[in-house]
């Protein structure tokens, strides 16, 4: 097992992203991760693989020095797919963004999710379409006004989290993409997780979207907005854990954390996919969740597709002899 | 007692409603005349619907054998012997009956009600439609299913189902076939039912004495057995051949089989088939979508395995952005298009081969690949492995066609030993120390790229849908670079020619007429060309399975002939391409009613241009 830094995963070529952008903080952390991953799953760099579909995020695995594939418009879950199912024993990730993964792709990244395909997608959302200069994305606010809603979008946004919960996706964290130290956890979480994760992390786009996350990156505001969930730990923060999070009118609630009894104060468990759904409804102004939100492990599809095949191995061996003679055959002398 | 009459052989349909078991019948009295040693085709057709209306005319299910002792090529469109359960099964396939032929009519269904569901406003049985033109036998076969399970402890209804069994005990008695075949099959389906197992073993034995008792018929057939190279035999669809096929490209090549697929009519057969295959190395996978399925293809071909997906015209379109990456990503994909009537959903159950243009240019710039088509159900297995073959050789998405025809029609096939089946080499790229590599350097014989995968230390590279610099494979926007690319790119794929014998024509060499056809029209054309011959006029067939590149002896094989006539299942496809690339004057013989060429038509068509007597 080779000791990589992280210059052993850059592929040397020029990095074409726009000066300022937010993907520049996301490569960095994943080379900076890589190593560390590697090390800890035992892993050669030649068993990592960036699949990614279009858009200024899937430019992302001509960076790194792992194979590569840049593929079709929000179609990367299914390649990928095919790759866990004819070598499972590959790390694959997907690189995507709000329009790849949620408009053209969202269908392929809803099943990829609810069959757990061991994948892991880093969906970079930005909240707009950046490649094709300026157009509102699946996650844009309602009333965006960008070239193609020059009078305010009148689309209603997904929610990326709550739409991976609802796929039933085992593993669904978010990020931010200037916090290298969370973001690099993360993306060691993701990777140690066995079936399909789904990863937002928010990213600005500087040209046409700048300062859309600006409550959660910016030093003086994120303080305020920025929850880290910390499993089995109490939901608190705010300048000096001035807030919390309890469970009012049926959902999650910020409230001033002295006005409740500390036993109030919800604890974050990862293993409640109800919990994590109400986790993910809560936004700026009252709260930006960041961390876990949910973790559960079920069967990886590709684990399932080979124990099938070992099954009907055991039970009768391939013979086309057999085969040939299985239906409706007769010998003429 | 009837006498015999000897005939070489016969054009057998069996049709009724849904509920009328005719998908049974027709496969049980095939199972019998393979056993007895006749060659055969056959034919099953069924509604759209799952559970369509009783009686109406678009719930009928029809199932049609052709056997004989001489070689049989196709299922036949003129039919000898009609079996009709209802009237709607007669509205429906009495035009299909060649003047003369036996009509078999379950009397017990031609009740006023059905005869007016069917769309009758009188009778046919007796108001003048089929007297003096067909040769009519009225069997109540619902009542005497009945009463030959009187003590049976069985509802009246249930007793009825068994009508089937009566129809092909009948059968079996017309034509002096075994039914030992169908009573084990019988004994095996209903083992858990003794009542009913009873009852259609009754019914069978009714239809059998029927025929000998009833004095109806002038007289019974009987055929020899056909002279068939001797070895072991198997009936297979086209749907089960290329499953097989694809088995057997597995296991030839030593590589696991992605097979991703959605369900579509008429292609989904494959996937049940492959999903009992797992053993042979394919992993099945039910994708979300076409688009998915050949996403899923090409990513195992990504990793390093066969990357297959099977669907129908509606899923090829859906393809087709994965078919192009394929071809800019240079990687091996198969895609198997089991054509159905179009556009859009068209007829789902119905034949139609008209796709050839879509496989061929259906895609967005220059994306040129390789096309297959299948000639007949047993040439699925063969034409799933060759397309394996040229696609990991030349590292290129190929297409086969194969239509609803030979998906579901059945022949004997003479199971090939193993030192008959192709091997296929599979090599993967490995690192030359202190070389670097290079993506898209090519081997100077193929031009394909080197297959590096996944896994493999020091071949680390990244690939995608946009234009690689020639050699290097990263990115490149410049002009002349793409123009390079676009040269290679087709150059590869008119390199398949390499590995395409020569044309092989059926008939003379040279002549007046040349029936020219590709993919499931084969049988049908070769027997319109044979009978024509016997009739001593001289009309030649070539059949193409390469549609893509085409053979580079084809142009002056269409020198050597006077005219060429193009049959298809479609509005003139391969004419277009024929007369665009040779500049020959062919015609076309063009039929797009959901079935297979008719070939009586055919052939006063090639009879008229040769110049012929029909």
């Amino acid at each position: 097992m080779p000791a990589y830094k992280r210059e052993d995963f850059a592929s040397g070529q020029e990095v074409r992203w726009c000066p300022g952008c937010g993907d520049y903080a996301v490569l960095a952390a994943v080379q900076k991760a890589m190593p560390e991953i590697c090390s800890e799953l035992g892993l050669t760099k030649e068993r990592v693989v960036f699949i990614s579909g279009i858009g200024c995020s899937s430019r992302f695995p001509y960076y790194m020095s792992c194979y590569g594939f840049h593929t079709v418009h929000g179609r990367a879950p299914a390649i990928a797919t095919g790759i866990k199912v004819a070598n499972p024993d590959l790390l694959v990730w997907v690189v995507t963004g709000d329009g790849d993964s949620l408009s053209i792709g969202g269908n392929h990244t809803l099943h990829c999710l609810r069959r757990n395909v061991g994948v892991k997608i880093l969906m970079f959302n930005n909240n707009i379409y950046g490649l094709t200069k300026g157009q509102y994305s699946p996650t844009s606010p309602k009333g965006k006004v960008t070239k193609s809603s020059p009078l305010g979008s009148v689309d209603q946004p997904v929610n990326p989290v709550a739409f991976a919960l609802g796929c039933g996706a085992g593993l669904v964290l978010r990020a931010v993409d200037r916090d290298m130290a969370h973001l690099v956890e993360m993306l060691k979480a993701a990777a140690r997780h066995p079936g399909a994760v789904y990863v937002e992390i928010l990213q600005n786009c500087v040209v046409y979207n700048d300062g859309a996350f600006r409550f959660v990156m910016d030093p003086a505001q994120k303080p305020v907005h920025a929850l880290y969930l910390k499993p089995g730990g109490p939901m608190v923060f705010g300048p000096e854990g001035r807030f919390a999070l309890v469970w009012k009118e049926g959902r999650l609630s910020k409230v001033e954390k002295a006005s409740v009894p500390e036993t109030s104060v919800v604890r974050h468990d990862p293993a409640n996919r109800t919990q994590a759904f109400a986790l993910s409804q809560l936004w700026h102004p009252e709260c930006v969740p960041l961390g876990v939100f949910h973790r559960a492990e079920t069967p990886v599809y590709e684990s399932e597709v080979l124990r099938l095949e070992s099954e009907a191995s055991a039970k009768s061996p391939a013979d086309l002899k057999a085969l040939f003679r299985s239906g409706l055959s007769w010998r003429v002398q | 007692m009837p006498g015999t009459v000897q005939t070489e052989e016969a054009v057998i349909r069996f049709a009724g409603d849904s509920g009328d078991g005719m998908q049974l019948a027709g496969l049980r009295f095939s199972d019998a005349v393979a056993w007895s040693g006749q060659d055969l085709a056959t034919l099953p057709e069924y509604p759209a619907e799952i559970r369509a209306p009783l009686g109406t005319t678009y719930g009928v299910s029809s199932f049609q054998v052709r056997f004989g002792s001489v070689e049989i090529l196709s299922a036949g469109s003129s039919l000898d012997v009609l079996v009709v359960m209802n009237p709607a099964a007669l509205k429906v396939h009495l035009p299909d009956l060649r003047p003369g032929g036996i009509l078999i009519v379950n009397e017990t269904a031609f009740e006023e009600k059905a005869v007016k569901k069917a769309g009758f406003s009188a009778d046919p049985l007796t108001d003048g439609t089929i007297e003096g033109r067909w040769v009519l036998h009225k069997v109540p076969m619902g009542r005497l299913v009945v009463e030959a399970g009187a003590d049976l402890d069985l509802a009246p209804a249930e007793k009825s189902k068994a009508r089937n069994l009566f129809a092909v005990g009948l059968i079996s008695w017309l034509f002096q076939i075994p039914t030992a075949s169908t009573e084990g099959f019988v004994r095996k389906k209903f083992a858990k039912s003794p009542k009913v197992l009873d009852l259609n073993l009754r019914a069978l034995a009714a239809g059998h004495a029927y025929g000998e008792t009833a004095e109806l018929f002038e007289h019974r057939f009987q055929l020899r057995p056909a002279e068939m190279p001797p070895g072991d035999y198997a009936a297979v669809t086209g749907n089960t051949a290329l499953a097989w096929g694809l088995a057997c490209a597995a296991q030839r090549s030593g590589r696991k089989l992605v097979y991703a697929a959605y369900p579509i009519t008429p292609a989904s057969e494959v996937l049940h088939e492959v999903n009992k295959l797992r053993s042979f190395g394919i992993r099945p996978v039910q994708a979300e979508d076409e688009i998915a399925a050949a996403g899923m293809a090409l990513g195992a071909s990504f990793a390093g395995e066969l990357g297959v997906t099977v669907t129908s015209g509606p899923g090829l379109d859906l393809s087709s952005e994965m078919l192009g990456l394929a071809v800019m990503a240079e990687l091996p994909l198969v895609l198997v298009d089991v054509q159905r009537a179009g556009p859009s959903t068209g007829l789902p159950t119905k034949n139609e081969a008209s796709d050839l243009l879509a496989a061929l240019y259906g895609r967005h710039g220059e994306a040129p690949l390789v096309v297959l088509a299948a000639s007949s159900p047993v040439d699925c297995f063969w034409t799933a492995v060759e397309a394996v073959r040229l696609a990991v050789e030349f590292m290129t998405p190929v297409i086969v066609l194969s239509d609803g025809y030979l998906a579901n029609c059945a022949e004997p096939w003479r199971i090939p030993g193993p030192e008959d089946l192709p091997s296929i080499e599979v090599r993967h790229a490995s690192a030359i120390p202190g070389t670097p590599f290079k993506p898209y350097a090519r081997d100077p014989k193929t031009g394909a790229r080197s297959w590096a995968v996944p896994g493999t230390p020091g071949l680390e590279h990244r690939i995608g849908g946009l234009e690689k610099k020639d050699v290097e494979g990263t990115v490149n926007y410049e002009p002349a670079n793409h123009e390079v690319m676009t040269l290679l790119r087709e150059g590869k794929i008119l390199g398949v020619r390499g590995r395409i014998p020569p044309c092989e024509v059926f008939g003379e060499a040279s002549g007046d007429l040349l029936l020219l056809g590709w993919g499931g029209t084969f049988g049908s054309i070769r027997g319109v060309a044979k009978r024509l011959g016997e009739k001593g006029v001289k009309v030649s067939h070539l059949h193409l399975r390469h549609l893509h590149p085409l053979p580079s002896d084809l142009g002056a094989v269409l020198a050597r002939f006077k005219k060429v006539l193009v049959p298809e299942v479609n509005r003139g496809q391969l004419l277009k391409v024929i007369r665009s690339f040779y500049l020959v004057d062919a015609q076309g013989f063009l039929y797009t009613r959901g079935r297979p060429l008719n070939e009586a038509e055919l052939e006063a068509a090639a009879c008229a241009l040769a110049g012929g007597e029909a």
